[in-house]
């Protein structure tokens, strides 16, 4: 009785570590430090991690169909730096800069869909690509210089970033409405269990009649999508931006989603661990701040914890801890 | 049979043939536009562009070892940094201080053994967790930029030495020190992969990993030896670079490891690993220099160098896989 009990808390474990790993997480810094857990506090860490967040989901589906998105950072510099251009435009105003924006972010995910999904070229290599030339455009546009509002108190563009609906910052209310409303699109719909085959076995789920090439080219307009709303807030927070914002952002994004537990193989991963991963690497910045260590302190954390958590679900697959390689 | 033998030899020339077209459109397009005073194919603007390659392409020489072993190395650029900052810093210890001149190969020491080690940990990493290298080394580029970071906060490392200086700014033939660093980690690289059996299988275990386990090879010792290699190599091109120029800024070698993975991909290297040249990464290397060389010499903006990189990056990916198709056979989706 008691041997089944330990192996059913195993399995439970294993299947939802990176979720236990959180609580234990967070239950002893809040019994270091009551403060934590302060509903000021949790608002502002999930504030400051809605952009980064936002973008996690949105590379959750591209990830799970099987590809990367190195091109997010880039992507979100773009991005914010056209609606505050637009923004400026007087043909445009807030209201037309931004949709515009988003067409404009949505046919550079295009792009991406395009040249992996349909000509079925490698993800890494071609966003690889798309980063240095999206910033490269985005230089072009702003010819290097910063974007900025010019008279900040007559617009309601601060909305997005700044503003608070029912007692919750905006931001928050975003990421976590667009989290719901992608992870049940991801666990719910047909769309959502076709990105699954197709990330878990391209050529079992083309033979199954799935339109491989559609649902990636799909999967990068998602991506695309969230990167222009991310954008968009991190635009209106500062009501301004520099054309390296997003810079670095691909790699620490794709690392949320890692730590939520999605395979970079593709086939597996939920909205829910994204968010959860999301939330890990925004509370540890958060709890070490606290702690009083420098902010560059959760790099090292975050590395340690990656890697931790990737051994572990690794390593419950297999059964052993150490890897066989000879 | 004819037809392969031309194939592959597409495949190869076409880096150099790419830069030939590179030479001779600026050459031309700065005479005949007249957007520039000077010409292009100037011995000592090429010699320059050498030494400029240096930082980016030492590095690469390595990236292309770990790739043809089927890993990657994202950590690069803050193993660059963090050599760098413990060749500086190493200077400004006392005891250092004290040695004077012969302090300097002591500090290029402290700075290789630190990428070396750094390297290490990656390796034993991949090779004991069993982790893949891209996860192990994303991990580490953030933990590493942190170490950057907690050794001496937001602010720059500096420490100025003149012998060192005039040591990076030494030239024979015109070759600076980094320029020949770089062509010395070419053929020296070139010599272990193509001259001995850890290049041989390298090759293999890129190939095929089950098969050159069966065929008796150590895969584990043989991954982490490549991924000290390329820590190492970091660390060299870092020596090389803050030799002359003696500060170190927090955020340097931010995006070395992307630049790099460019570089060895136009170079003919795949990503899956079992392919790929040492002769064809420095090609495409020189081939990005001469691109980001080439458009300020006819007066376009820098901007427009990314904008350009990253579209043949996608199209060489297009035309590799044009080339690569096995004929109609092939499963069209």
């Amino acid at each position: 009785m008691a041997d089944q009990a330990m192996k059913s808390l195993g399995s439970v474990l294993a299947r939802q570590g990176i979720l236990v790993a959180f609580i234990l997480f967070m239950v002893s810094f809040t019994l270091w430090n009551p403060r934590f857990i302060d509903i000021d506090n949790v608002f502002g860490v999930i504030r400051s991690s809605a952009i980064l967040g936002i973008m996690a989901l949105g590379v959750t589906f591209v990830v799970i169909g099987g590809n990367l998105d190195l091109s997010v950072g880039s992507m979100l510099s773009f991005s914010a730096i056209v609606v505050l251009d637009l923004h400026e435009n007087p043909a445009f105003g807030p209201a037309l800069a931004i949709p515009a924006m988003f067409a404009m972010t949505l046919c550079l995910g295009a792009i991406n869909g395009f040249l992996i999904g349909y000509l079925r070229l490698n993800s890494l290599i071609v966003t690889l690509g798309m980063l240095s030339a999206i910033h490269g455009l985005t230089l072009t546009y702003s010819g290097g210089q910063n974007m900025d509002i010019a008279n900040q108190n007559e617009t309601w563009f601060d909305v997005f970033g700044r503003g608070e609906a029912l007692g919750i910052p905006v931001p928050v209310l975003i990421f976590l409405l667009l989290a719901a409303f992608l992870g049940i699109v991801l666990a719910k719909t047909p769309f959502g269990r076709k990105v699954y085959a197709v990330g878990g076995n391209g050529t079992a789920a083309t033979f199954s009649g799935i339109p491989r090439a559609r649902v990636v080219f799909m999967t990068y307009l998602i991506s695309a999508f969230c990167v222009a709303t991310a954008g968009l807030i991190q635009a209106s927070r500062t009501m301004g931006a520099q054309n390296t914002v997003g810079q670095g952002m691909e790699l620490e994004v794709l690392a949320a989603v890692i730590l939520g537990g999605a395979s970079l193989l593709g086939g597996s991963g939920t909205i829910f661990k994204t968010v959860i991963g999301v939330l890990i690497l925004g509370f540890i910045q958060n709890g070490l701040l606290l702690a009083g260590l420098e902010f560059y302190v959760q790099f090292v954390v975050t590395w340690i914890i990656i890697i931790l958590a990737v051994w572990l679900d690794i390593a419950t697959k297999r059964g052993k801890l150490w890897s066989p390689i000879a | 049979m004819q037809n392969e033998t031309l194939k592959r030899l597409i495949k190869n020339g076409a880096i150099w043939a790419f830069i030939v077209i590179q030479l001779v459109f600026f050459e031309v397009a700065g005479r005949w536009w007249s957007l520039s005073d000077s010409a292009f194919m100037d011995l000592d603007n090429m010699l320059l562009l050498l030494k400029q390659s240096a930082p980016i392409g030492i590095i690469a020489i390595g990236m292309t070892v770990v790739m043809i072993n089927g890993n990657i190395d994202l950590s690069v650029g803050a193993t660059y940094a963090l050599a760098g900052i413990v060749m500086l810093d190493s200077m400004n210890w006392p005891f250092m201080e004290a040695m004077g001149d012969a302090a300097i190969p002591l500090a290029w020491l402290f700075a290789l053994f630190t990428g070396a080690i750094l390297g290490l940990i990656n390796g034993v990493i991949v090779w004991k967790t069993g982790v893949d290298a891209f996860i192990v080394t994303l991990g580490a580029m953030l933990g590493y930029r942190g170490l950057v970071f907690m050794y001496n906060g937001e602010n720059p490392t500096y420490h100025l030495n003149w012998t060192m200086v005039d040591f990076a700014e030494a030239d024979i033939l015109g070759l600076q020190t980094p320029a020949l660093v770089f062509i010395a980690v070419v053929l020296i690289v070139w010599l272990m992969m193509t001259r001995t059996v850890h290049g041989r299988n390298a090759y293999a275990i890129g190939d095929n990993r089950e098969a050159a386990v069966n065929a008796g090879i150590r895969v584990g010792p043989h991954i982490v030896v490549n991924f000290v290699l390329i820590g190492f190599l970091a660390a060299l091109s870092a020596v090389a670079f803050y030799s002359g120029s003696g500060s170190v800024n927090p955020n340097d070698g931010m995006l070395f490891e992307l630049w790099a993975i460019t570089a060895v991909v136009l170079g003919g290297t795949k990503l899956a690993g079992g392919r790929g040249s040492i002769i064809g990464t420095l090609g495409g290397v020189i081939a990005i220099q001469l691109l980001r060389k080439g458009l300020g010499h006819i007066g376009a903006d820098t901007e427009t160098v990314n904008l350009v990189i990253g579209t043949i990056l996608i199209a060489v990916l297009f035309l590799d896989r044009q080339l690569n198709r096995k004929g109609a056979e092939e499963l069209k989706v």
